[in-house]
C-alpha cells in the first residue's frame, strides 16, 4: 500500500505501510473486532427466537463462518494484496463489485464501531448507576471513546495493535473467569439453566424463530474475515493470516459456548433478548460484586477493542478505494510522518459518531450484519468464478480448500435464510441497506468510473482470465 | 499484446469535493434518515396487562429471583417481557424484496462484467469480447 507524497525539495517520494504484523497481531485484530459479539448484540437472537432458537443459530452460524473461513483462506493466500476482499473482487469480478466489496467492509465496520460506542457508553452509565450515580447520558462517553481510539489509529499501527492484542486477551480472560466462577459443572448451585429455559419458553415463536434468530446470531463471529485486511501490513501473510484468522475462530466458538450456557442459566429470555451488556447482567445476576467489577471492565475493553480495530479496518479500505480513485484521491494520503491513511480515518469518525449518537444499538447492529451477508453472498459467488477463471494447476494457490464447491453453496443458502431472518422484523432497514448499494453502485458506474485506470487495476502476476 | 492505456482525466478539487458531498448525502439520506424519523427498527408489539403480578406475567419462582437481582419488580418487566415481534409475513412485501435484492445482485455482477472485461482487454490485449 503506497502512496505518492512530495519532499520538500518537490521531487516525488514514495511511502508505504510499515510490514509489522506477526500471527499474534492478526489473531488481536480478529478477535478483537469480533469479541464484542459476545458482550452484545448475540443475545437479541434470543429475544427473536428464544434463548434455544439463539442457541441453534450460534451453530449454524458457526457453520457459515466456517465456509467463510475456508473459501477465505484459498482466495486471500493467492490474492495476499492490501484491501482483502476488495483486491479480491478487483481481480475476480470487476470494479464495481470492488467498489461495493470496500464499502460493505467500511460500512460492516463502522456500524459495528458505532455500536461499540454505545455499548461502551450504555455500560458506562449503567455501572455508574448501581454504584449509585445517576443522571448520567452515554453521549461523552460514546464521543470520547471514538475520538480517542481514531487519535489513536491516526498516530500509528503498531501501537494500535499491540495495544488491541492486550485488552482483547483482557476481555477474554473476563469470560473464562465469569465462566469457571459460576460452576459450570454443577447445575443448580449458580446456574438455573433448567428454570429460564423451559419447555414453554424454549422457542417461543417456534421454527420460524430460529430463523430470525440467524440474524444476531451472525453477531458472534461478524467480521473476523477482516484479519485479511492488514494483508499488507503482515511479515509473512501466507502463514500469519490462515493462522491468526483459524485460532481467531476457535477463540470465538470457545467463548461463544460459555457465554450462551451462562447468560442462559442466569437471565430470564425476555431480559436477555433485549438488554445491551448480556454478560454484565449476568455478573450481576450472581450476586457477586467481584464478579460485576470484572465484567464491566471487560465490557468496556470488549467494547474498546472492537472499535479500535474497526477504525482500523474501516479506514484501510477507504484509503484503498481512494488510491484506485474509486474515491477522490483526497483519501488516498498516507500521513508523512505516522504513515496512516489519516484523511480516511477523519473522514469516518462523523459517520461512526452520527450513528452512535441518534441509532439505538440493535438498528446500529442490524446495519452491520446486513453489510456482512451482502458480504458473504458475493463471497460464496466469488470463489465459484475464481476457479472457473483461474482452474486449479493454471496459477500457484497458498491453499486449496477442499470440496468445492459445497462451501459455496452453504454459504450461499445461508446467506438467503439470513436475509429472510432480517427481513422478519427488520424489513425497513433492508430495505434501506439495499436501497444505499443501489444508489451509489449507480454513481459509481455511470459517473464516477470515468476517473478510474483500466488494466492498472489488475496487478496479479496472473495468466488471461478463462472466457475472456 | 495489451491495448492502447486508457488514461482518465485528473478530478479537479471542486469535482472531489462534490463527489464528498454525495457520498455524504447518500450515507445520511438512504441509512441514518429512516432510523431518524423512527421509519426503521424492530417491528415488536408490547400486549399489555393491567396490574401485572409474576404469575401474571407467567414467571418461574427461578425467574423472578433473577428479575429481582436485575432490580426489577412485575410493573418495570412487564413491558421487557411482554412484547414480542410480530412475525406476521406480509408476502407481497417478501416478494417485492426478495426481487429488489435479486435485481441489485443481478445488475452488480452484469455491471462489473461489463467493466471487467475493459480491464482484462487493455492488461492482456486482445480487444473487450
Amino acid at each position: 500500500m503506497t502512496a505518492a507524497t512530495t519532499t520538500a525539495n518537490g521531487a516525488p517520494q514514495k511511502i508505504s505501510l510499515l510490514r509489522v504484523l506477526g500471527p499474534a497481531h492478526v489473531w488481536a485484530l480478529g478477535v478483537g473486532i469480533v469479541l464484542v459479539g459476545e458482550f452484545t448484540g448475540w443475545n437479541f437472537a434470543a429475544g427473536k427466537g428464544g434463548t434455544l432458537g439463539a442457541m441453534i443459530a450460534l451453530w449454524v452460524c458457526g457453520l457459515l463462518y466456517t465456509a467463510v473461513a475456508m473459501i477465505d483462506s484459498e482466495v486471500t493466500s493467492t490474492v495476499a494484496a492490501a484491501g482483502g476482499q476488495y483486491a479480491q473482487a478487483k481481480h475476480i469480478v470487476g470494479p464495481l463489485m470492488a467498489f461495493n466489496v470496500a464499502l460493505y467492509l467500511v460500512f460492516a465496520y463502522t456500524m459495528l464501531e458505532a455500536s461499540d460506542a454505545i455499548l461502551v457508553g450504555d455500560t458506562m452509565v449503567q455501572f455508574a448507576s448501581d454504584m449509585g450515580v445517576t443522571g448520567l447520558t452515554h453521549h461523552s462517553f460514546i464521543v470520547f471513546t471514538v475520538v480517542f481510539l481514531v487519535w489513536l489509529n491516526y498516530r500509528g499501527i503498531l501501537a494500535t495493535l499491540n495495544f488491541n492484542f492486550v485488552i482483547t486477551a483482557l476481555a477474554f480472560l473476563s469470560i473464562v473467569i465469569l465462566f469457571l466462577s459460576v460452576q459450570p459443572w454443577s447445575q443448580g448451585a449458580v446456574l438455573k439453566l433448567g428454570e429460564m429455559v423451559t419447555k414453554e419458553n424454549a422457542l417461543p415463536y417456534g421454527w420460524l424463530g430460529v430463523i430470525a434468530a440467524m440474524q444476531f446470531g451472525i453477531w458472534y463471529y461478524l467480521g473476523i474475515e477482516g484479519t485479511t485486511q492488514a494483508a499488507e501490513e503482515v511479515r509473512s501473510p501466507a502463514r500469519s493470516l490462515p493462522l491468526g484468522t483459524m485460532t481467531g475462530m476457535i477463540t470465538l466458538l470457545i467463548a461463544a459456548t460459555m457465554t450462551w450456557y451462562v447468560c442462559a442459566s442466569l437471565l430470564p429470555w425476555q431480559y436477555l433478548g433485549q438488554t445491551v451488556y448480556p454478560l454484565y447482567d449476568a455478573a450481576k445476576a450472581t450476586g457477586s460484586w467481584q464478579l460485576q467489577y470484572l465484567l464491566f471492565v471487560g465490557t468496556v475493553l470488549a467494547g474498546v477493542a472492537s472499535a479500535n480495530g474497526c477504525i482500523n479496518d474501516a479506514a484501510r479500505a477507504w484509503f484503498s478505494m481512494g488510491r484506485d480513485r474509486y474515491l477522490p484521491a483526497w483519501f488516498a494520503a498516507v500521513h508523512p510522518t505516522y504513515r496512516t491513511p489519516y484523511r480516511a480515518l477523519i473522514f469516518l469518525l462523523p459517520v461512526a459518531l452520527a450513528f452512535a449518537l441518534i441509532a439505538d444499538i440493535n438498528q446500529a447492529i442490524t446495519f452491520s450484519i446486513l453489510s456482512g451477508v451482502l458480504h458473504y453472498t458475493f463471497m460464496s459467488i466469488n470463489v465459484i468464478m475464481f476457479r472457473n477463471k483461474w482452474p486449479l494447476g493454471t496459477i500457484r494457490r497458498g491453499y486449496v480448500h477442499p470440496f468445492h464447491p459445497i462451501p459455496a453453496y452453504i454459504l450461499l443458502l445461508l446467506c438467503i435464510v439470513t436475509f429472510f431472518a432480517i427481513f422478519l422484523g427488520y424489513g425497513t432497514q433492508l430495505i434501506a441497506m439495499v436501497a444505499f448499494y443501489a444508489i451509489v453502485s449507480v454513481w459509481f458506474h455511470f459517473y464516477r468510473y470515468q476517473y478510474v485506470r483500466r488494466g492498472a487495476q489488475f496487478t496479479m502476476p496472473w495468466p488471461k482470465p478463462v472466457g475472456y | 499484446m495489451a491495448d492502447k492505456a486508457y488514461q482518465p482525466e485528473e478530478q479537479s478539487a471542486a469535482m472531489q469535493f462534490l463527489d464528498i458531498v454525495f457520498l455524504l448525502a447518500a450515507i445520511f439520506g438512504t441509512l441514518l434518515l429512516p432510523i431518524y424519523l423512527h421509519l426503521a427498527g424492530a417491528a415488536t408489539e408490547t400486549t399489555k396487562i393491567d396490574n401485572p403480578t409474576w404469575d401474571l406475567l407467567k414467571q418461574t419462582p427461578g425467574q423472578v429471583a433473577a428479575w429481582t437481582a436485575l432490580g426489577k419488580d412485575p410493573a418495570s418487566a412487564h413491558d421487557i417481557i411482554q412484547t414480542r415481534f410480530n412475525y406476521v409475513i406480509d408476502w407481497p412485501t417478501l416478494i417485492a424484496v426478495a426481487v429488489i435484492l435479486f435485481l441489485y445482485f443481478f445488475l452488480l455482477f452484469r455491471f462489473s462484467d461489463s467493466e471487467y472485461r475493459d480491464v482484462i482487454a487493455e492488461k492482456f490485449g486482445g480487444g473487450k469480447k
